[in-house]
């Protein structure tokens, strides 16, 4: 069907009018958080802060327990991402192209913990690690974020390894190459960059991941979301809570950014099956 | 010189289907033999067996004696290409290329030769930086017989490989890969569905249906003297006339034909070019419609009972619709029990 009406460009009001209640929702509380971190005097009823600086990065990036906590957490989320990666991305290909007995059921219990209320299956969890002398310890807290990534590094490579090409392996194995160098040379390249992503997202997922990491690390392990709480909770000075949250905030906007460059919006739909 | 010899081997997959049913053939060194079938008649799946992608349940195939039947794809000396082409996205084309004869631990100097000599051959000098989805339709499927070749495989397998492209591109890709299999010598099994392909490519055809030889031929004896109704009507345009001899005459409705048979049920396969029309006052059948191709015309035909001929004219506008017609065949071939019993 033609018309001969050419269209004109009319202005979307609906869309505009979400689009910007979205930004308020998202850019809102970044704004004034962003604000907080670099405000010396804010005192009410001032829209704007009276007095702008950087006293407050001094103080709190002096202060050792920020660098324990920083370190701790980089050592805890690398620890959990590497060996989740290790147990997930083997199953992640089982699933996706073997037959074995009770494949569906075993699929779906990977992803079942998802579907309790998360705080309830973490003090169950808490209740079995403290028989195992587990509160409290760097493996612990290694092991209840585990649960958190499962969803991330099982669904989304499963849905990656799926979307190769069986013929492109089929023509490596024709040209001469092992099952397993077809999966090193073929499969895991045509695959990489939406387990990428996935790795990404669990590693920042992680990082930030405050429940589990509170409930069996508390008091021994400290880490960098569960510190930050501690200042906003405890701390009269809001300015810590904020500088901390900035501080967190840039690594993981720059590594989404960079991820975003790498791998291109499609891979993430792909790992959901777009 | 290689030469492949498949003996009674049969596929049945774990469904049940079988797919293949006690096949035989021998291709000769040097020949393109051509599998050609309708979808589902197992052409594929016993290339694929060939190729070592699929296990058969039954029989033994040799290459040069070797028999290859249990190998692993990794260790048989073929080299098959896709129908999807199935080149690596993630490589370029000269590492397409390459990755056979960097698991066969050449040195570097000489894959680069190999590479580039191939691309020559399949006329693609100078795209070895080009990422494969930089390629057209017709050039990826080059890189694709250049990946197979570039290894000098002693039997080569082509599973459908232009039936992703447009009719020009796969009637000049199809000249090109048999000047290239013809100067190269190599063995080569090809599967396709299209008859011309078979018929302008093939030294043999064989035709497969069920997962059974129909009949294995050159392509004129094919086309001339199929051996199965099957046959007749799947190579170019026949008319099969299911009907029955009594007293030497073939009979369907009114149209009748001497045929020295001994009397039971017979198929009549006539082509539309070996029918004479002849406008009747006592018809055999009516015009349906005529088309005229400005070479040639073509005359659909009725007979009373409405089973449809087709009739090639020379001057298609002698006829019109309705008109009544005599038909006189020129060239017959009657069948009876799936096998031919008169040829005229």
């Amino acid at each position: 069907m033609t018309t001969l009406t050419p269209a004109r460009t009319r202005m979307d009001w609906p869309g505009i009018f979400f689009a910007t209640l979205l930004t308020i929702a998202i850019v809102g509380p970044l704004l004034v958080v962003g604000t907080w971190a670099f405000t010396e005097v804010w005192r009410f009823p001032n829209v704007i802060p009276q007095q702008f600086g950087f006293r407050f990065w001094g103080q709190t990036l002096g202060r050792a327990d920020v660098w324990n906590a920083l370190m701790l957490s980089r050592r805890l989320t690398t620890g959990g991402t590497l060996l989740s990666a290790m147990i997930c991305l083997p199953a992640a290909y089982a699933f996706a192209r073997m037959s074995f007995p009770g494949r569906n059921l075993l699929f779906f219990s990977f992803l079942a913990g998802h579907a309790f209320p998360k705080f309830g299956l973490l003090v169950a969890i808490a209740a079995i690690f403290l028989q195992l002398n587990l509160i409290g310890t760097f493996w612990g807290v290694v092991l209840i974020q585990l649960v958190g990534t499962l969803m991330f590094m099982i669904w989304i490579p499963v849905a990656a390894f799926q979307a190769v090409d069986r013929r492109m392996e089929e023509a490596a194995r024709d040209v001469g190459a092992s099952p397993l160098r077809v999966f090193w040379s073929i499969t895991l390249p045509q695959a990489g960059p939406t387990i990428a992503a996935a790795v990404l997202l669990s590693f920042v997922g992680t990082f930030y991941e405050t429940e589990g990491a509170w409930l069996i690390g508390a008091p021994g392990i400290r880490t960098m979301p569960v510190l930050m709480i501690s200042y906003i909770n405890n701390q009269m000075v809001i300015q810590y809570g904020a500088v901390l949250s900035v501080l967190l905030w840039v690594p993981s906007f720059i590594a989404l950014m960079f991820a975003r460059r790498v791998i291109g919006g499609g891979a993430f739909a792909r790992g959901f099956g777009g | 010189m290689s030469v492949l010899h498949i003996r009674e081997v049969s596929k049945t997959f774990s469904g049940g289907t079988k797919a293949v049913d006690s096949f035989s053939l021998d291709v000769a060194d040097g020949e393109l033999v051509c599998l050609l079938g309708p979808s589902g008649s197992g052409k594929s799946t016993l290339l694929r067996m060939v190729g070592g992608f699929e296990q058969p349940t039954g029989g033994q195939i040799t290459i040069d004696g070797e028999d290859v039947t249990h190998l692993p794809p990794e260790r048989r000396p073929t080299g098959m290409v896709f129908q999807s082409h199935a080149l690596w996205s993630h490589m370029n084309v000269f590492k397409n290329l390459a990755f056979g004869l960097k698991l066969r631990r050449m040195p570097a100097a000489v894959i680069r030769e190999k590479v580039e000599a191939v691309l020559e051959l399949v006329g693609l000098s100078g795209y070895g930086e080009r990422a494969t989805g930089q390629l057209s339709g017709g050039q990826q499927q080059r890189v694709a017989l250049a990946r197979s070749l570039v290894l000098e495989p002693k039997i080569l397998l082509l599973d459908e490989p232009f039936a992703s492209l447009d009719q020009h591109l796969r009637e000049r890709l199809r000249e090109e890969v048999r000047d290239i299999q013809q100067r190269l010598g190599i063995t080569t099994l090809f599967v396709t569905h299209g008859q011309d392909e078979a018929l302008s490519m093939a030294d043999r055809i064989v035709v497969m249906a069920n997962g059974k030889t129909e009949q294995i031929d050159r392509p004129n004896i094919i086309y001339r003297e199929p051996q199965t109704p099957f046959v007749a009507g799947f190579i170019g345009t026949m008319n099969l006339i299911e009907g029955a001899v009594s007293d030497g005459n073939f009979m369907r409705a009114d149209f009748t034909l001497p045929l020295p048979v001994a009397d039971g049920p017979a198929i009549l396969a006539v082509r539309p070019e070996a029918i004479d029309l002849t406008i009747s006052e006592t018809p055999e059948a009516h015009v349906h419609r005529v088309t005229d191709y400005g070479t040639h015309g073509l005359v659909d035909l009725d007979l009373a009972d409405g089973t449809r001929i087709k009739s090639m004219v020379a001057h298609p506008d002698m006829f019109r619709t309705g008109q009544g017609v005599q038909i006189s065949p020129r060239a017959v071939t009657a069948y009876r029990d799936n096998r031919p019993i008169y040829r005229s």
